[in-house]
């Protein structure tokens, strides 16, 4: 239980649903990000421009923030990029097939009492936990 | 431009709120998934913090005629679990499991400087385009 961190993890998930809920109440769009990043891909202009505005956002928000508290961030030394682009293949993949991630179904589809983002979320943790399991303690690697 | 803005501010909260939860840190991420080691629980608080907002304001807004900056609510209108639902989130949470990053972090990262977020987005959308060739 080393690094335990409720109280900044728990401020952050406020100002996540904060977010989620603006961008819902005043634009009438869910911030599901693998929905916006994908939607990048084929938009008109209007959605296109929205889009880029909030994913450049994020981008701020996390510059500004590291700026002003730099210790809640450490970066991951020595990870293998083969390993790393394998898993973000699987992530851009897997949230296409699935319509959605972390945010678009725990965050927002959870809270409009969808049963689809239930679904996904307890699947994709599952998953989570077990990849882990298999990554860490059958195949040893990533200890 | 109001509907821009609007995102742009929402987008920076939630950057913010990203990188103060430590969902941008891998190994952290990792750590929560890790529940047969040294499990760090912490980031099922984002979840909870997250949550306890949207609960309680997503009801009340979608039951509105519109939002207040455009003329209609854009919510998927699927309700059938079906098989692309779970194995594309069994799909996610492996990737989520070796990388450490699920797609918000990923762009946060570009924020933060370090170049796993390049290789991250760069390879979430091989991702992407990959499924579009696989559903033809």
């Amino acid at each position: 239980m080393e690094n335990f961190t409720p109280f900044s993890a728990f401020s952050g998930g406020i100002l996540i649903g904060l977010a989620a809920t603006l961008l819902l109440l005043f634009n009438g769009r869910i911030a599901g990000i693998s929905g916006i990043m994908g939607g990048m891909m084929n938009s008109d202009r209007t959605e296109l421009f929205w889009r880029f505005a909030f994913l450049a956002g994020i981008v701020i928000g996390a510059f500004l923030f590291h700026q002003i508290k730099p210790d809640f961030y450490q970066p991951r030394e020595n990870f293998p990029v083969w390993l790393l682009a394998f898993g973000g293949f699987l992530v851009g993949f897997g949230t296409r097939m699935g319509n959605g991630c972390t945010s678009g179904h725990a965050v927002c589809g959870i809270a409009r009492g969808s049963i689809r983002s239930i679904t996904a979320t307890i699947t994709f943790m599952a998953s989570g936990f077990l990849t882990v399991y298999i990554m860490r303690h059958m195949l040893g690697v990533l200890v | 431009m109001k509907l821009i803005v609007m995102s742009l501010i929402s987008g920076i909260l939630f950057g913010v709120g990203l990188t103060l939860s430590q969902m941008t840190n891998p190994d952290k991420v990792i750590n929560f998934l890790d529940i047969a080691g040294n499990w760090d629980p912490s980031l099922i608080f984002v979840m909870v913090g997250a949550l306890a907002v949207t609960s309680l304001f997503f009801r009340n807004i979608i039951k509105r005629p519109r939002p207040l900056f455009d003329k209609e609510f854009y919510l998927s209108s699927k309700s059938v679990i079906d098989k692309p639902l779970v194995i594309g989130a069994a799909i996610f949470g492996i990737g989520w499991g070796i990388s450490g990053y699920c797609p918000g972090p990923s762009v946060a990262g570009l924020g933060l400087g370090t170049s796993e977020a390049v290789v991250m987005v760069f390879s979430i959308y091989l991702g992407f385009i990959a499924h579009r060739f696989y559903n033809q």
